[in-house]
């Protein structure tokens, strides 16, 4: 018997019945789960019912920070640049993601050293890519000085605009991200049946055509992984923000996530941070309950097969 | 089902010239000639890693020949396209889209190719009529079973006008039961539609059952050509010999002295005149028997029986003679104890006689 | 008609992410390609065809990689030349006269808030976080992933579900109540903070790493220890603990990774004493007095970005199985 010396082991704890051991060992879990998790989303949504300043307090005011909230033209500005933001980031992550996949799926040489390249941004911090590109794009600086020393009249004052600035950091996390996607794709495709693409080449299909009508959608649950991995990561979006342009120029870069920093710590206001904390919570649990949905499907569907 | 062009019945459905296969630098098939007849069904059996799949890959152009011909309805294919080849395949997972219907997967080459929507329709539905698809049309691979998807395979081949198809191992994946349920749909389907055919398998009783003629294949080179028939009573080395029947052939080292006649310990046997080549004198040799050919109770040799294993509606008794062991079939129910010892006779008309160094049939 | 000639198809089986274990693939799936199965791959008897098409392929890929290179080369190139040289000569001519001064500035000169010592306080501390938190996170892991995937006591599952919840669920929402909890009891602004603070976060993705890798070990090998006398901890300790070692290394790397480039836990737990270096490196870059220097704020950004950069260069593939096993980043 390979583990018969279990048996004889000396004991280093005392017994206890094996039923109780997997509970208690798993207690730091459940006080994670419920205490962490569970409890300060609870905590947070009720101080987002009170007048808390500075501290919480116990006065309840019903839905008026829900209002002070919304009728913030600093808040109301951030859901905006979240929006716009979230559109452009994912799209373009999803298609630069795919593209690249794709390409490299097609047996090209160098193919180790070019998912090293596209992959090792996502090696580094929100900050340090902030930092980075932040410099690249400022105007008088980075590229905009380096392309007019080489005689190219270019003008790039996006970051410095009211209007571009979020577009910025758009670029700097789709540098970012886009290799991820890439690595989550290329490890669906190639878990694809192989036989398919000898069905699709005998009858005569071209390659792009098997990709767009036959591969990619048979990647579905990667897709559906992905697109919630990326939604997630723009409700998130703090790091780079504060690195790239500080939520500037003025709150023209603003978002969420840096708005409810600044009003916990900085503006010593819990209540109204408490709020958009819980109105930054929907839109996550509107994704991730489908998404749940959809997986817990799939797997009884599966079960049954 | 009609044809728009029927095939050439003159000219060969395939015919190999010469083909060399090498792949990761290896030499997998080497220096092959194969001719197939329209109409046939024809079976390439062997064991894991004899060639069989390289083989039925290079006629679909999926393997590019090192060097080599091949043609296909009279036409060289050896460097066309799959798709240019008048060529159907059905693999081994079937390989349906499945992200698409079964009406989208049939009509989906067809379509990319240009075919007008018509034909595409009247192809399709006529392939669905054949094969008892018409109230699946509409359904996902997912929501099909096994056989059907099967059906589905051949159907998306069939819509292709194809004067070959192949078939890549199609029955491996799937139980016993179902296993034989659908040979027997395919065997009726080579009736209705006498299409050629090109089957892969490493089973010899799919090899029986379907074929017209059987390629047995071993290391990249073609063993023995020829009807089922021919294959199992007349192996042309002792590995076919050994790789059909089940159980298989039983072998007995010995030799031919100068009169013809086989001898080994406590064998002495008369080959009947058609089973070996004649003036065979004075040398050593392996003789071969089928169980169903060794008669246990009457005869002239002495045996023990070493194992008896029950097959339902016959036995299985295996008998030392000396060094060597034989295998008989009983079908009289008659009870043999381990140890018991046994008269047998050997049906000398049905034996084969095989170099022992080569293995070749003398 | 011109097209690919098809690709070469590997076997390996796609990845799950967020995955529930059993049923679909192993966590580990490795992205480097592998042979297929029972039918030999393509041959390729001539050189693949130089057609438009992989031309274009080429070219993309070739513009892409220059497109996720140019931060690199600029971050690099930058630290080694003097201020003037990056005034006058724009950022992608390579350095005249090398220097190290900005690096020597970077990490034991430039002003990171109130100290002016450089980010090397800020490479300790970051150290000093992220060893506890990633010991710590993985034994709890390990444990979890253990029980859930073995014992299932009841209502495991509804806490892990909620545990997998909690990890996309922005920090915000339950930074504040942490913050009042960790002041509560007396240690908000200190090590032990940020080292708890990174195992709660850190939780859901070790949990998953481990679930999904033992969720893969035969159940027999389970079902015989059980048999051969085991109890809960020592199956864990003599069986399942020495057989993890793949699993630990790609847990390991990723918490490091996550744990170092964290900043918001770091600004918001860790105290001023013990900021890690991501958010020394934002003072360094935000706080401006005069113009800045561009060459120490890249060599301060390499200097951040080195251990996890340095992870990622040596480890490659654990890195990726890291990814495709639970990719949930900060």
């Amino acid at each position: 018997m390979p583990f018969a010396r279990l048996r004889f082991l000396p004991r280093f704890f005392p017994r206890i019945p094996p039923r109780i051991s997997p509970q208690m060992a798993l207690l730091p879990m459940a006080l994670v789960a419920i205490v962490g998790y569970l409890g300060a989303a609870l905590w947070t949504l009720r101080i987002s019912l009170t007048s808390s300043r500075t501290f919480p307090s116990g006065h309840f005011i019903g839905l008026a920070q829900y209002q002070r909230l919304f009728d913030n033209e600093r808040w109301l500005l951030s859901l905006h640049n979240l929006a716009v933001y979230g559109l452009l980031f994912v799209a373009a992550t999803l298609v630069l993601g795919c593209l690249l996949a794709v390409f490299i799926d097609q047996q090209v040489m160098g193919e180790g050293l070019l998912r090293t390249i596209f992959l090792y941004p996502y090696a580094m911090s929100f900050i340090a890519t902030g930092v980075v590109w932040q410099w690249l794009l400022t105007p008088g600086d980075g590229i905009e000085a380096a392309l007019r020393a080489l005689g190219w009249n270019v003008h790039f004052d996006w970051i410095v605009s009211q209007d571009m600035a979020i577009h910025c950091v758009v670029i700097a996390t789709v540098w970012q991200a886009a290799g991820l996607v890439m690595a989550l794709v290329l490890a669906g495709l190639r878990g694809v049946d192989p036989e398919i693409w000898k069905a699709a080449r005998l009858d005569g299909i071209p390659a792009w055509r098997v990709y767009l009508q036959i591969v990619l959608p048979m990647l579905w649950p990667s897709f559906a992984t992905v697109l919630l991995l990326l939604a997630t990561a723009v409700a998130k979006l703090f790091d780079a923000v504060v690195a790239m342009t500080q939520g500037g120029p003025g709150i023209a870069s603003e978002v969420p996530a840096k708005f409810i920093m600044d009003h916990l710590f900085l503006r010593s206001n819990v209540g109204l941070a408490s709020a958009g904390a819980v109105v930054l919570l929907l839109p996550v649990l509107a994704l991730l309950a489908p998404y749940a949905y959809a997986r817990s499907y799939a797997q009884r569907h599966r079960e049954a097969a | 089902m009609a044809h728009s062009h029927p095939p050439d019945m003159n000219l060969p459905s395939l015919n190999l010239s010469k083909l060399n296969i090498e792949l990761g630098g290896r030499s997998i098939i080497r220096d092959l000639d194969l001719q197939v007849d329209p109409g046939e069904f024809l079976v390439l059996l062997g064991p894991s890693g004899c060639g069989k799949s390289t083989l039925l890959h290079s006629i679909a152009g999926l393997v590019e020949a090192r060097s080599g011909a091949i043609e296909i309805g009279g036409r060289d294919m050896t460097w066309a396209e799959p798709s240019e080849r008048g060529i159907g395949m059905v693999f081994q997972s079937y390989a349906l889209y499945p992200t698409m219907t079964v009406e989208a997967n049939m009509s989906f080459g067809l379509k990319i190719a240009g075919t007008p929507k018509q034909e595409v329709q009247r192809r399709v539905r006529e392939a669905a009529a054949l094969l008892q698809l018409d109230s699946l049309l509409g359904r996902k691979p997912a929501q099909l079973s096994g056989g059907q998807r099967q059906r589905v395979a051949i159907g998306r081949a069939l819509v292709r006008q194809a004067r070959v198809l192949l078939f890549d191992e199609p029955l491996s994946n799937l139980d016993a039961k179902l296993r034989a349920e659908l040979r027997r749909e395919l065997k009726l389907l080579h009736q209705t539609l006498g299409s050629t055919m090109i089957y892969v398998t490493h089973d010899q009783v799919e090899a029986m059952t379907l074929a017209s003629r059987i390629v047995v294949m071993e290391k990249g080179s073609i063993q023995q050509v020829g009807t089922p028939a021919e294959v199992y009573a007349r192996p042309a080395n002792r590995f076919v010999a050994g790789f059909l029947g089940a159980p298989p052939m039983g072998f007995v080292d010995g030799e031919l002295d100068g009169w013809g006649r086989f001898v080994a310990d406590g064998l002495a046997l008369l080959p009947a005149p058609g089973c070996c080549a004649p003036n065979q004198h004075t040398r050593r040799a392996v003789l071969g028997v089928r169980p169903e050919h060794v008669t246990i109770g009457q005869g002239p040799y002495a045996g023990e029986v070493s194992l008896v294993e029950p097959m339902g509606n016959h036995q299985v008794v295996w008998l030392r003679c000396g060094a060597q062991t034989l295998a008989a079939l009983e079908h009289d129910g008659r009870v043999f104890a381990p140890g018991q010892r046994v008269a047998f006779g050997i049906d000398a008309a049905r034996v084969s006689l095989f170099d022992p160094g080569s293995g070749v049939r003398l | 008609m011109n097209h690919f000639t098809g690709p070469r198809r590997i076997a390996t089986p796609a990845p799950d992410l967020a995955s529930d274990g059993a049923a679909g693939a192993p966590a580990i799936s490795d992205l480097a390609p592998a042979v297929s199965g029972p039918v030999p791959a393509p041959a390729r008897a001539r050189c693949k065809r130089l057609t438009p098409a992989r031309a274009g392929v080429y070219a993309f890929l070739i513009a892409a990689a220059l497109f996720f290179l140019l931060p690199l080369y600029v971050m690099i190139a930058a630290s080694f030349k003097p201020m003037d040289e990056i005034r006058q000569g724009g950022i992608f001519a390579l350095p005249h006269a090398v220097t190290l001064e900005p690096w020597r500035q970077a990490w034991s000169g430039v002003c990171t808030g109130a100290a002016c010592e450089g980010l090397r306080s800020g490479f300790w501390n970051s150290v000093a976080i992220a060893v506890p938190s990633t010991v710590l996170t993985i034994l709890l892991g390990a444990v979890n992933g253990y029980a859930l995937s073995f014992w299932r006591p009841r209502y495991a599952n509804v806490l892990f579900g909620i545990l997998m919840a909690g990890a996309f669920v922005p920090v915000q929402v339950m930074i504040y109540p942490l913050v009042r909890v960790l002041a509560l009891a007396g240690i908000f602004g200190s090590l032990p903070a940020i080292v708890v603070v990174h195992m709660v976060f850190g939780m859901p993705v070790m949990t998953l790493l481990f679930r999904n890798y033992y969720c893969n070990v035969p159940q027999e090998l389970f079902q015989a220890a059980r048999i051969d006398g085991g109890g809960f901890w020592r199956i864990f300790l003599h069986v399942m603990l020495p057989m993890s070692l793949p699993i630990i290394v790609v847990a390991a790397i990723m918490q490091v990774t996550g744990v170092w480039n964290d900043y918001i836990l770091g600004l918001t737990f860790a105290g001023r004493e013990h900021l890690p270096m991501t958010a020394q490196l934002n003072n360094v870059v935000t706080t401006t007095t005069g113009t800045r220097a561009y060459n120490v704020d890249m060599a301060a950004t390499i200097l951040t970005a080195l251990v996890p950069l340095t992870l990622y260069f040596v480890s490659g593939r654990w890195f990726v199985r890291g990814i495709a096993a639970g990719a949930v980043k900060g």
